[in-house]
């Protein structure tokens, strides 16, 4: 037998073989972004309890596992839509969709099904406004962000950073039935942090995202326009981390920890300007991706003690 | 053999994951359960009245 024919008398009994899942849960879990999830949901748990008034505690857990799994469904039809390019890139390469664990088709159903579940479960038990942001922020990630803009423009996670940083504002909506100026700033950080927390990555996997034809900032415009627009997104992230303690929604604690870590962001940035080459450059970047979450978690975790001591201070009055 | 029903015969791995992910199903389904029926007890009579 030939080569040829050896193959294809292989794809016959291939495509004769019926298709039987060996997908664990881990895999499952893993197309949810675990993650990129735990940021999520802690966002939207300072958006929740910086509200004003009072959510019951069971509704308040009702809500957070509600935007938790929206988050993950996202997670899950972006790994969908992106199967293609995931086998290109090494960093994403050991998703369960390229590894073979998981068929496209099922990650999509999976996605549609928890997207679909987490919107009317928070809308049924805690808020209808709460769950059409919940919507907006999934169709967001899922439809403007991984189909439209990611492989058309460089822009694209500036304007799709919007989907991961509306949380807050659906964590505020779902204690107050509303939505004013001060979740809208919490918005506007993260909107403003994305930029120099991706393209710090993106430094890093350039040649991945090339590979895959992915227009990423250092792949369309090179490494030192990327450089430089991470030191104006870092030093613009100190007036907008600023912003809810000198507009007076925050205390001062806040407002010193927004000048200090954006201090602190804007001295990663300038590292990430002046070393250009070989691993000092790819440390500062990744150091850059690093700290930037750290930046962004004790910026919300600051917030999330000052109201829990002014509730506290309102309780003792 | 054109006696036999025609079925798949699963291998031990696959039976293996095909019960993992059903226990999986079956939690959250209870899980889900037992949250309707919390928020039903937290809200009271007020479960049908939720805010915009």
């Amino acid at each position: 037998m030939t080569d040829v024919s050896a193959i294809q008398a292989a794809r016959k009994v291939l495509a004769a073989t019926p298709y039987v899942s060996e997908a664990s849960v881990g895999d499952y879990v893993a197309l949810l972004k675990p993650r990129v999830m735990s940021l999520v949901v802690f966002t939207a748990l300072v958006g929740m309890m910086v509200a004003p008034g009072h959510i019951h505690p069971v509704l308040g857990f009702t809500a957070l596992l509600c935007i938790a799994v929206g988050a993950g469904a996202a997670g899950a039809l972006n790994m969908w839509y992106d199967a293609d390019i995931d086998r290109l890139m090494t960093r994403t390469l050991d998703r369960p969709i390229p590894r073979g664990r998981v068929t496209p088709g099922e990650a999509a159903g999976f996605g549609m099904t928890l997207a679909v579940f987490s919107v009317v479960v928070l809308g049924l038990l805690v808020s209808w406004l709460a769950a059409a942001l919940l919507c907006f922020t999934i169709f967001f990630y899922v439809v403007i962000y991984t189909m439209w803009l990611k492989r058309r423009t460089p822009q694209n996670i500036v304007i799709g950073g919007a989907a991961g940083a509306f949380p807050p504002m659906i964590g505020w909506a779902a204690a107050t039935g509303s939505v004013s100026i001060e979740p809208l700033l919490l918005v506007l950080i993260i909107f403003v942090w994305t930029p120099p927390h991706f393209w710090a990555l993106s430094l890093v996997r350039a040649d991945d995202y090339a590979l895959a034809k992915v227009p990423m900032l250092p792949v369309v415009a090179g490494a030192d326009v990327t450089r430089r627009h991470i030191l104006i997104y870092s030093l613009l992230l100190i007036p907008v981390g600023a912003a809810p303690w000198v507009l007076g929604y925050a205390g001062p604690a806040f407002g010193a920890m927004a000048l200090l870590g954006g201090g602190a962001m804007v001295a990663l940035a300038w590292r990430v300007l002046v070393r250009r080459n070989g691993l000092a450059a790819e440390r500062a970047a990744k150091q850059m991706f690093a700290l930037s979450i750290v930046y962004l978690f004790l910026l919300f975790a600051v917030l999330l003690v000052e109201s829990g001591l002014g509730g506290l201070g309102r309780v003792l009055a | 053999m054109a006696d036999e029903p025609d079925r798949i015969a699963l291998t031990e791995a696959q039976r293996r994951s095909r019960r993992s992910r059903s226990i999986a199903v079956a939690i959250v389904l209870a899980v889900l359960v037992i949250l309707f029926y919390v928020v039903t007890l937290v809200k009271g009579p007020g479960v049908m009245n939720r805010p915009l």
